[in-house]
């Protein structure tokens, strides 16, 4: 059975993918209505953290098995 | 008002979250093969894994959503939730209490109950239990269509539906194991969902100094402090003194909560051995402590905006009433871009699901053992009892529906549910704290005790609620506050409980000693990781646990 970690990672990974990509969307095409702070992009650096933190952890759980 | 709108990059977060865990479920499903997998996860879990559902399966959305509205209602004092009403209490079970259970091999926390004292308790507690564990289970589900209905304006039995459903589906196919593989993702979730808003209003904001500085602006009484304005009721936001907050909450209400409630205990029996289980909810301590990181400070952020003319923060009011519970969806719609919403949104979702499934494993392991196979069917086979289990998921569910429609026509049910804990967990503490300790304790005395303890909770809320007498009878104190008289009545039932089963041990027959070897302190040979340097003990983990406790409570007096 694989670990629970692998799946954590892998769901962070897709998850902070899309809203990294979703956040230079916005950044080409700025949204009519902006969030306060929308100047800190917020969507860009969060998303990428997730999609490392995730892609850590699903590439140190992907060969394992509990 | 208007709601919180979702494009379709959101949609696609969420619709990612669904399609993960009702894949797991599919994938544990054949994993999945006898009742100790079903029930029990197999018990091969590591401390990490343990402790992190030992934490989510506590971590209901509600809760993110009702500390936060509180932290804005009554200030930093929420903080003693997670500080002095969880920490103590964790780490003693993990220290003296999970010894007795873990090594006695029970299926739930009423099995001990049976074989320290008899069956008569053993049941007692089981159905206090159930029926507790469907009542909130039902609740959180009202509770979340009524969430996403406010701030999303999504239907009712939608939202409601396809939780409940999702929910039966991944814990009916594989039990504990998908509940704790979810709630660990949850657990990610809300950290990835929500820190994100604290970080967010922080640098609005400017620095702590700046949010104690404005708050204190403002307030009348204390909002931004911990101890220092415990001496007197009337100088904090919860309007309660030191002794409510420690003897109360501190003492019964955490006790009883985080070392007999078999929600959050069960994580632990799933360990892969006695150290891993000690180690569950002391690794989950660490994290307990974090979370106001997340909750009271946006709670703190919420005030400092809504105070402030220029910032176009408000909180919902409706019918006069001010929603406390929108400050936190409120400030996701202020910070979140797309994307970042359905993350939010997730997180939440998660968290609703996550508990629910929490409850409704729970549940479905005692009603199997405790009630159906002590009371109804004592030969099941284990085949028998995995289909048992199945079958009350599903049962679980649809009861949880119920309550949930009947919450919706009769919303002041709502109001009991915080009283809900301090009726069952409360007497219950004292009956398993002088079982685990004291060995003349006998089964009579624990039966009555439990009895005298709940019947006596229960009738002090109705008295105050219909006004048979004033709270201040059971608060000792002239101004008064909801949680303040949760803490105290807790405190009662816990000392009802306890005066009533010692007053009957001494009349009734005692059980000879050697029937309790292996359930009682000081009649238990103790060598509990002799073997292992000190710095992988337990004890040694749950230290620095305490330490950085203290310093939290000494940073923020």
């Amino acid at each position: 059975m694989r670990p629970i970690w692998f799946f954590v990672g892998l769901i962070l990974l897709v998850m902070g993918g899309i809203i990294f990509l979703s956040g230079i969307y916005n950044l080409v095409n700025p949204p009519p209505v902006k969030t306060v702070l929308a100047n800190t992009h917020p969507d860009i650096w969060w998303g990428a953290l997730m999609f490392i933190f995730g892609g850590f952890m699903y590439l140190k759980s992907k060969n394992k098995t509990v | 008002m208007q709601t919180i709108g979702l494009s379709f990059i959101d949609w696609i977060i969420i619709l990612v979250y669904f399609a993960f865990v009702l894949g797991i479920g599919w994938y544990l499903r054949r994993f999945t093969k006898n009742e100790e997998d079903f029930f029990l996860a197999g018990r091969k879990n590591s401390s990490w894994v343990a402790g992190l559902a030992f934490l989510s399966a506590n971590l209901g959305a509600l809760e993110l959503l009702g500390m936060t509205g509180n932290t804005f209602k009554y200030g930093m004092y929420v903080a003693h939730f997670y500080w002095i009403g969880a920490i103590p209490a964790m780490l003693f079970l993990g220290v003296y209490m999970m010894p007795f259970y873990y090594s006695s091999k029970i299926k739930s926390v009423p099995g001990y109950l049976k074989l320290r004292f008899d069956e008569k308790t053993r049941v007692l507690n089981g159905i206090a239990f159930a029926i507790m564990t469907l009542l909130v289970s039902g609740i959180n589900l009202y509770a979340m269509a009524l969430v996403l209905h406010t701030f999303l304006g999504w239907h009712w039995d939608i939202s409601m539906w396809v939780s409940a459903i999702t929910v039966a589906i991944y814990v009916g196919m594989s039990g504990l194991m998908s509940a704790i593989f979810t709630e660990i993702i949850q657990f990610f979730m809300i950290w990835f969902g929500l820190f994100l808003v604290s970080i967010l209003g922080f640098i609005e904001i400017g620095s702590w100094n700046e949010i104690v500085t404005r708050i204190n602006e403002f307030s009348q009484v204390s909002f931004t402090t911990l101890w220092s304005t415990s001496g007197n009721p009337t100088e904090n936001g919860m309007f309660i003194n030191w002794a409510g907050i420690v003897l109360g909450l501190g003492f019964v209400l955490s006790f009883g909560y985080w070392t007999t409630d078999f929600l959050v205990i069960q994580r632990a029996f799933s360990a892969k051995n006695l150290r891993s289980a000690r180690l569950t909810p002391i690794v989950a301590s660490f994290f307990k402590m974090a979370l106001p990181f997340i909750v009271i400070l946006a709670g703190l952020i919420a005030i400092v905006l809504s105070n402030d003319p220029h910032s176009g923060f408000k909180l919902i009011h409706d019918g006069g009433h001010i929603n406390y519970d929108s400050a936190l969806p409120l400030l996701i719609a202020r910070y979140y871009p797309a994307g970042l919403v359905g993350l939010g949104v997730t997180a939440l979702l998660a968290g609703f699901m996550a508990g629910q499934a929490g409850n409704i494993s729970a549940f479905n392991t005692v009603w199997t053992y405790d009630i159906y196979k002590s009371v109804l069917n004592k030969n099941a086979s284990d085949t028998h009892l995995l289909w048992m289990g199945r079958v009350s998921t599903i049962v679980g569910v649809a009861i949880s529906l119920v309550t949930a429609y009947w919450a919706k026509s009769f919303p002041s049910i709502m109001d009991y549910m915080q009283a809900i804990f301090s009726w069952v967990n409360a007497p219950l503490f004292a009956t398993m704290l002088l079982g685990m300790f004291i060995w003349w304790i006998t089964p009579n005395g624990a039966f009555w005790g439990l009895v005298a303890g709940m019947g006596s909770s229960f009738t002090m809320y109705l008295a105050v609620k219909f006004n048979w007498f004033s709270q201040s009878i059971i608060t000792m104190s002239s101004v008064q506050s909801d949680q303040a008289a949760n803490f105290w009545r807790a405190w009662w039932a816990w000392l009802i409980c306890a005066v009533v089963t010692v007053l009957i041990s001494f009349f009734t027959r005692k059980r000879p000693k050697e029937e309790l070897v292996g359930l009682v302190k000081g009649l238990t040979e103790e060598k509990l990781d002799r073997h292992l340097p000190f710095v992988k003990r337990p004890e040694f983990v749950a230290i620095i646990s305490l330490i950085i406790l203290v310093v939290l409570n000494l940073l923020f007096w």
